[in-house]
């Protein structure tokens, strides 16, 4: 299966669900003005926010005035533009080559899916012959070092891992260590899941990658975001806080594969300009692609 | 908890307070903002849509023009008809029937099906429930060990047999494990799954055939979007749902979900996640949880659990020693452990009205630390000392300090802080209410 047809089937019930609403309001009639309310609705309903919705509201009226907007197609076309200009920006694939070890932080709220798309991520990099470390920094939730370790057996890379209840930050300096007299070129590092409203875990995470700088300057390279296609406008605030706390350089934006949209990504690229690796559509472990704008538009607007 | 969404709606209420009366038009404003917080809240569309409908009925009607204050009675409908949405009354959980009864949560992936269970495991115990933990998640890596670590920390017991490799079997196995070792009450934990995904939603449905649970419960994240209609819709139409659990609400989120899957599916929502300890889990107030995004607190709740662990003897011994100044470290010890009872600081403070503001400020962590360190500082002391702190000197101080581990400057901030809570008390019962208040705020 091509990129294109895997992000396309990945995000088909999201563009189903949008395409399908559109289709109805617009089929037969000729495009005026009531039939934007419901294109409003269509979009609300993706997550994409109220600021977001009014931007694409506005471009797609102005374009309506101007005479360019007539039929369904039209607005599919005007829309997908939109959305795309809005993505473009921020599709900047993953690189490994500014360090090694590279250092990628994986970081997020809890049960966004951090662990799984740590694996995905492995994978790839080991598929491509690069050596692979992975360090276990979810030292507080209950078998989460078991999780990443059975997930390391399958891809047959090692674990830094200290026992339960340990400090993150030690286990996160012992990795970098092992990942430099090892010669690794990736070392991934599995957090536990905060919210980013808890002041203490998030000076936790800062002490983490403070410390991996410590032992290896430049590192961490990558200080990846994941959040949940399901969230709703709370993934904003999460990117923001985030953000502010500790310098998110990446984000991967998980399980499109259900009926949840993802649309609050649009307000997070265009407030925040931070790239957007990946995509996650699935629970195997090649159902992580890489971001691009005109498919993840393509898709939702062809 | 719901803070963005309460910030908002006490925004524009206090624009409305502006008007001698309520209009057409500013009710057009007000509602327009109403519905712009709810769907920043990701109330779904449709809800919140429905839902202005019917506040802008009844804004337009008699009752709230002929009120005496327009916003407070604007209020009043908004508060009303959040709690109708919310449903009327507070659903307890049901283990009613012969055992073992069966509680299982179902949910999609990263919802916190397994911290749920362990917590539900803990509330059950409270009520005198002998419950077993039922680990049928096969897929996810370390899911089963994960509920096992979870059921070890709580000290109650788990089902994991590692031979059984599928979800009905285990269901079997543990139901006979269950009867033979006298446990009531078995709760299941559940692989996540896509309310779409057939084949694996089948399995639930197996699973749920076999055990015939009187609770089968929605494990919902408050963060969700407006997709949460259709998560819990199409669960409760393919499986059938009797009730649903709202996870981690100690976050920011404005947790509009809560009005969209109660509207939508009707099912009450049970228990709200408030944290990531295993006792922070808590039943689900309708009304309480209007009032806090209306921006009135929740003041009953607090009472509520302040009166469920203060006992009342205690309460009145220590009146009388504030009478008689007899007020020790040792009663200042037990104050500290009263309150202790009652929650984490953060938990506690976010039941005030108002308190949203300041939340962000405050490093609760800094505190419950503080906290310890007093209660170190103290039990290092001798019953005497704690009696007559007025002969704590400077080398018993230096003595103290070593127990506990802190600093002198800590001994003498402590006993500082001590001496001052005593004038404090001794004015409160001396003066009543009134001379603590002009010692507060007239000087």
């Amino acid at each position: 299966m091509g990129l294109f047809e895997k992000i396309k089937n990945g995000l088909a019930k999201t563009r189903d669900q949008l395409v399908t609403q559109i289709e109805w309001v617009i089929s037969g009639k000729p495009v005026d003005e009531s039939v934007f309310d419901e294109i409003e609705e269509a979009i609300i309903l993706s997550d994409a926010g109220l600021e977001t919705t009014e931007i694409l509201m506005t471009s797609l009226k102005e374009r309506w005035k101007r005479g360019q907007v007539k039929t369904s197609e039209d607005v599919k076309k005007v829309m997908s533009e939109e959305v795309e200009r809005m993505l473009s920006g921020v599709e900047v694939p993953a690189t490994a080559n500014s360090g090694k070890p590279f250092v990628i932080l994986c970081i997020g709220v809890n049960g966004v899916g951090k662990t799984t798309t740590i694996a995905k991520i492995a994978n790839i990099y080991a598929a491509a012959g690069k050596k692979v470390l992975l360090g276990a920094c979810d030292t507080f939730r209950a078998a989460a070092i078991e999780q990443l370790q059975t997930w390391a057996d399958r891809l047959r890379i090692d674990v830094v891992k200290h026992a339960e209840g340990s400090d993150p930050a030690a286990v996160a300096f012992d990795a970098t260590k092992a990942a430099k007299a090892r010669g690794i070129d990736v070392l991934i590092l599995d957090t536990a899941g905060r919210l980013h409203t808890k002041a203490n875990l998030m000076e936790e995470m800062k002490k983490v990658k403070r410390v991996v700088g410590k032992e290896l300057e430049g590192a961490p390279h990558e200080t990846l975001l994941v959040v949940d296609a399901t969230n709703g406008q709370n993934a904003i605030a999460q990117a923001k806080t985030f953000n502010e706390a500790l310098s998110i350089t990446g984000i991967v934006i998980t399980k499109l594969d259900g009926t949840a949209k993802g649309g609050f990504l649009l307000p997070i690229a265009h407030s925040l300009k931070i790239p957007v690796r990946y995509v996650g559509v699935g629970e195997k472990i090649d159902d992580l692609i890489p971001f691009s704008a005109k498919e993840f538009s393509r898709a939702l607007f062809e | 908890m719901f803070e963005k969404l309460q910030e908002r709606l006490e925004a524009t209420f206090k624009k409305l307070r502006g008007y001698g009366k309520l209009t057409e038009d500013n009710i057009k404003e007000t509602l327009r903002e109403v519905r712009v917080a709810l769907l920043e809240a990701d109330v779904n569309f449709r809800i919140a849509k429905e839902f202005l409908e019917k506040v802008k009925e009844k804004a337009l009607g008699e009752d709230v023009l002929m009120s005496v204050t327009p916003g407070q009675q604007f209020i009043k409908i908004v508060y009303d008809e959040l709690c109708e949405l919310l449903g009327a009354t507070n659903k307890p959980l049901d283990v009613s029937g012969s055992p073992p009864v069966s509680i299982i949560l179902v949910g999609l992936q990263g919802s916190g099906k397994t911290t749920t269970a362990g917590k539900l495991a803990l509330v059950l115990r409270k009520k005198g429930r002998r419950p077993l933990l039922v680990p049928s998640d096969i897929y996810r890596p370390a899911a089963i060990e994960q509920l096992t670590k979870v059921g070890k920390q709580l000290n109650i017991p788990t089902f994991a047999v590692p031979q059984l490799k599928e979800p009905l079997a285990i269901c079997k196995e543990a139901k006979a494990y269950a009867m033979k070792n006298g446990f009531d009450t078995m709760i299941v934990d559940t692989a996540g799954r896509l309310h779409i995904n057939d084949e694996m939603v089948n399995e639930l449905v197996d699973q749920k055939k076999f055990l015939n649970p009187r609770e089968t419960l929605l494990v919902l994240d408050a963060m969700t979007g407006q997709d949460a209609v259709s998560i819990a819709g199409t669960f409760d139409a393919k499986l059938g749902v009797d009730g649903v659990i709202l996870t981690k609400l100690d976050g920011d989120t404005r947790g509009g979900a809560a009005i969209s899957i109660k509207a939508v599916t009707g099912k009450p929502i049970k228990f709200i996640g408030i944290g990531e300890k295993f006792d922070a889990l808590e039943a689900f107030y309708p009304e309480r949880m209007a009032s806090r995004i209306l921006g009135m607190g929740d003041v009953v709740s607090l009472v509520e659990k302040a009166q469920e662990v203060f006992d009342e003897r205690q309460a009145k011994d220590l009146e009388r020693k504030l009478r008689k100044d007899e007020f020790t470290l040792e009663d200042f010890k037990d104050q500290i452990k009263q309150m202790k009872k009652l929650g984490s600081l953060e938990s506690i403070v976010t039941m005030f009205p108002g308190f949203n503001k300041v939340k962000g400020m405050i490093n609760f962590s800094e505190a419950e630390k503080d906290i310890k360190r007093v209660e170190a500082i103290i039990n290092s002391m001798t019953m005497k000392e704690r009696a007559h702190p007025n002969i704590i000197d400077g080398s018993r101080r230096v003595r103290i300090s070593k127990g506990s581990g802190t600093s002198v400057n800590d001994v003498n901030n402590l006993l500082k802080r001590y001496m001052e809570a005593r004038k404090m008390m001794k004015k409160l019962t001396k003066g009543g209410m009134k001379g603590l208040q002009r010692q507060l705020f007239m000087r």
